[in-house]
């Protein structure tokens, strides 16, 4: 731990007024910060020098700062959440850049998730795809006990590892094709092996991957960079999943 | 004024069957006639519109990030609680309530508390129906955990991330009702301000986050699940959108604001390292089962590496103070405790601000792979953060605010004292008491979304006239004008500091004069500052940008304002408290051991404050508590 060593960096960032506004690159100075700020403190201290030099400030979502709300959403350097292995901007720190780097920040780009303001993108897109089926139809109340079904360890392991998606967008901003296979299929594979799920498997995952392509998402060609952004490390395999799934729905 | 909180009265066991069977019942085809704007869609809103426009009412939902997938209970770890009795180890609803009674340290309506223990069972049914993975074990059957503050495995848990995946149930089953037409989201809203036609309850007033327009939305009724107010403090383990600000806006036309002065400090987060610090990191409490907590003897070693101080030299504090409960000792001691070591100089770590916990025994008898199996996603996410490696070195902690135990005042139909007006979630008062035990809070908001609401709503909803107010109605327009005109006067101020700043200085008095031990002398001194950083705020922040367009300065301008408001009530709410229980801690009422020493003679009651005017007192109106099931004690954990 070394508390007096501060860094000094070139910030490279997308600033763009709104969604109508062509957008361009401006250069910034971050000073003064420390191994232990994280990405985005080293924003808000960038922002305060902004601000108090009668300058707009950066907007970027942000708001758990914990790696789990999968408000942020940032490429850095190029890479969705800046490439370090299973973290979110939020959660990078500044120990992984070093004094005099030039950091280049811009929103996610992908057809399907148009850009508010600077680093702010629209992810409605993500909501309309669950909407189309991500859910079981029971009732509030009226349901059985929650042990009268029982779900095998491996099984409820494999509908966890999908479950824990936390729908930030980086897959779709990753892929070559700006497709959502990776968010979409995460939900598809969790309910589709899980009992409660099953009964509408297949009208799910025709309705989601449907709106999936009518949201303007592009298809999956299996570049799988959507993986390696994947802040929580979810697994290809689920598109495999959906795929067999949506074959099986189709000749149902 | 005295005030009713409306419970059911005869024998504890019948009360909520009873109570529902004497609601009136909302005729199926005239459901849809009633509109219900519902502000907030976490646990408890999410669970509450999924399940009023499923039972056929028009509902309008509002949330202010850009999904409702996002709320705060989507970063709960621990589990959450129910009464299941699974592992058939002497769980029972009267246990569940007991414990909870007697952790909220008998500060709890003992009918609300009945009912969340009740329905805790058709929590999870719900659940497991909607496909939350909870954990399982290898026969296929669900797995519990046990949490603080009980001697039975009652905790349902899906890996470290029991909030998300109820969250994300909740918002299946709000995406569905989306789908179906009977729920409107929408998202990136503010709630600014409450509209109250004729005293009672009829609309909201909003910003548009994206394109800054101020929108007002008319209703039959307005539910509030806005979330907790530990942002107050500035550094806490909330999201940084938290904000007092809904609340705040209901309570200044009307509904009383309840025991603001009942929050939550976490013994186990990881410590600020600086100044530019934005907010604080939970580590499950879990840690403390395997962990011992010390800090230096000596003041000259707070300097030292951890493995240059010999064991002799190093004091292990709980287990020194506590010897029957050591470092497990309840939320409120240890984080005082914590508290008391570092403010005698033998803190460790940045500003000496951390005591340690260490493995270092731990591994020596289970073996580091144990202790990996155990915590090993934690010990990750603290190398994240702090880049240390806590299999080698002692992990440095300090408390951190964290929950909000206080609220709006609702009665046991959780409507507030303004008609029309239902709270949910942590944004009411009503279960936890002066303390609130882990896995407890999910359970509150699920209950309350699915299966109180639902219920409640309807009794007061079939003594209105549905869609008797338009938004065309002068008190709209007069709220969209109040609105506008203050944001106006934050961007016209152009003053020379930021609203962080603000924010970081009335944090800082919060946190060190109202925060973990308090006192009239420090309680008096902050009623002194706050007004002055009110006023200086007033004529001296700079806000940039316009009122049209994206703005998160504006954002944090508004809600900065209202904490430094509500920063100065929930003060005086601890200031008159002159008693100690659960998370109010007043260094005048203790124990010769330093146990919270309650005072039930004359404060066994709930301290509802009524807002009056900045510069005048708030009224206080009291409803007295009553234990007729479980009997007033000493809450001792020994
Ligand atoms: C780190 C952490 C860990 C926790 N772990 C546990 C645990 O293990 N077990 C447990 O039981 N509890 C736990 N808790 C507590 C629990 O998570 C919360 O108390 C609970 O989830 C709150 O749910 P809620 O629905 O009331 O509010 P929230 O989930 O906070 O939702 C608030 C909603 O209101 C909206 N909102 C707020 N203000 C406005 C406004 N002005 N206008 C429009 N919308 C607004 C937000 O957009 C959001 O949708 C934890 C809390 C934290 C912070
Ligand atoms: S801010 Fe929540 S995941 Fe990054």
């Amino acid at each position: 731990m070394s508390d007096h060593k501060t860094m000094t960096l070139t910030l490279i960032v997308w600033r763009q007024k709104n969604a109508n506004d062509p957008g361009k690159f401006e250069t910034y100075t971050a000073k003064d910060i420390t191994e232990h700020h994280s990405f985005l403190e080293m924003l808000d201290c960038v922002n305060e020098d902004l601000i108090n030099s009668g300058k707009e400030p950066i907007v970027f979502d942000h708001d758990c700062r914990e790696g789990i709300c999968g408000m942020c959403s940032q490429v850095i350097n190029g890479v969705p959440h800046g490439g370090q292995e299973r973290t979110t901007v939020c959660q990078l720190h500044m120990r992984k850049f070093k004094d005099g780097d030039t950091i280049y920040i811009e929103p996610w780009r992908a057809k399907a998730f148009p850009i508010q303001k600077d680093l702010v993108v629209d992810r409605t897109a993500y909501d309309t795809i669950i909407q189309s089926g991500g859910y079981t139809s029971c009732h509030t109340g009226g349901v059985p006990d929650a042990n009268a079904t029982l779900i095998p360890k491996e099984v409820l392991d494999y509908a966890m590892d999908a479950a824990e998606c936390i729908g930030c967008g980086a897959c779709a901003a990753a892929c070559p094709n700006s497709s959502a296979m990776l968010f979409t299929s995460a939900k598809v594979a969790q309910l589709a092996v899980l009992p409660q799920g099953k009964p509408e498997a297949a009208a799910r995952v025709q309705a989601m991957l449907n709106t999936m392509q009518e949201c303007g998402f592009g298809n999956c060609s299996n570049h799988y960079e959507c993986q390696a952004a994947c802040p929580k490390g979810i697994n290809v395999k689920f598109i495999a999943k959906l795929n067999r799934e949506y074959l099986k729905a189709l000749f149902k | 004024m005295i005030l009713d909180g409306k419970c059911p009265t005869g024998p504890i066991e019948k009360s909520w069957d009873n109570h529902r069977f004497e609601l009136k019942l909302v005729n199926p085809a005239n459901k849809r006639k009633y509109t219900v704007i519902m502000v907030g869609t976490g646990l408890a809103g999410g669970a509450a519109a999924a399940s009023l426009g499923e039972l056929g009412y028009n509902v309008m939902a509002f949330c202010y990030q850009d999904s409702p997938r996002r709320a705060h209970s989507i970063a709960a770890q621990g589990g959450i609680n129910a009464a299941k009795n699974y592992p058939s180890d002497g769980d029972s609803i009267l246990r569940l309530m007991y414990d909870t009674i007697k952790g909220g340290d008998f500060r709890a309506r003992e009918a609300d508390v009945w009912r969340l223990s009740q329905v805790s069972n058709n929590i999870i049914d719900q659940c497991v129906a909607q496909g939350v993975p909870f954990n399982r074990d290898y026969a296929g059957y669900l797995d519990n955990r046990s949490f603080g503050g009980a001697q039975v495995s009652r905790t349902f848990y899906s890996r470290g991330q029991t909030g998300q995946q109820l969250l994300l149930g909740a918002y299946s089953a709000l995406s569905r009702q989306i789908k179906a037409g009977t729920v409107k989201m929408y998202t990136r809203r503010e709630m600014l301000d409450l509209v109250v036609v004729d005293g009672v309850a009829k609309g909201i007033t909003v910003r548009n986050m994206v394109t800054g327009e101020i929108e007002c939305y008319a209703a039959d009724a307005v539910c509030l699940a806005t979330g907790g107010y530990v942002n107050v403090f500035y550094l806490s383990t909330n999201a940084k959108g938290c904000s007092v600000t809904a609340n705040w806006a209901a309570a200044k036309k009307g509904a009383f604001f309840a025991n603001p002065c009942y929050t939550q400090i976490h013994p186990t987060c990881i410590p600020q390292a600086g100044e530019y610090q934005s907010k604080l990191t939970l580590m499950s409490e879990s840690l403390r089962n395997d962990g011992r907590i010390w800090v230096p003897k000596k003041k000259e070693d707070v300097g030292k590496r951890p493995d240059q101080i010999s064991d002799e030299d190093r004091d292990y504090y709980l287990e020194r103070k506590y010897p029957s409960y050591g470092n497990l000792a309840p939320r409120d001691i240890s984080s005082r405790s914590a508290k008391e070591q570092c403010d005698d100089g033998r803190g460790v770590g940045p500003g000496g601000r951390g005591v340690y916990l260490d493995y270092a025994d731990s591994i020596k008898r289970l073996g580091e792979n144990t202790i990996r199996e155990r915590y090993g996603n934690l010990f990750e996410m603290y190398e994240r953060i702090t880049d240390d490696n806590a299999y080698k070195t002692p992990m440095r902690i300090y408390p951190a605010p964290h929950y909000a135990m206080g609220g709006l005042w609702v009665d046991y139909n959780l409507m507030s004292n303004v008609p029309g007006l239902f709270v949910l979630g942590e944004a009411n008062f009503s279960v936890h008491g002066a303390n609130r035990l882990g896995a407890s809070a999910l359970m509150q908001g699920l209950a309350d979304g699915y299966f109180v609401i639902p219920y409640t709503i309807g009794g007061y909803l079939a003594t209105v006239k549905p869609g008797t107010v338009k938004v065309d109605h002068p008190e709209f327009k007069k709220s969209k004008e109040d609105v506008s005109a203050r944001n106006n006067k934050f961007l016209s101020i152009k003053g020379k500091r930021t609203v962080t700043e603000f924010h970081r200085e009335l944090g800082k008095i919060m946190w060190n004069n109202v925060g973990m031990a308090r006192s009239k002398e420090s309680l008096t001194e902050a009623l002194k500052v706050i007004p002055k950083i009110r006023e200086e705020f007033w004529q001296n922040v700079n806000v940039t940008g316009t009122g049209g367009e994206i703005n998160q300065q504006l954002e944090n301008a508004g809600r900065v304002a209202d904490f430094l408001e509500f920063g100065e009530l929930l003060t005086r709410d601890a200031l008159h408290r002159e008693e100690s229980c659960g998370g109010h801690f007043r260094v005048e009422h203790q124990m010769p051991d330093g146990e919270a020493k309650r005072n039930d003679a004359d404060f066994s009651y709930v301290g509802a404050w009524e807002f009056k005017g900045n510069d005048k007192e708030p009224e206080l109106h009291k409803e007295p508590l009553k234990f007729e099931t479980i009997h007033l004690a000493v809450r001792s954990y020994k």
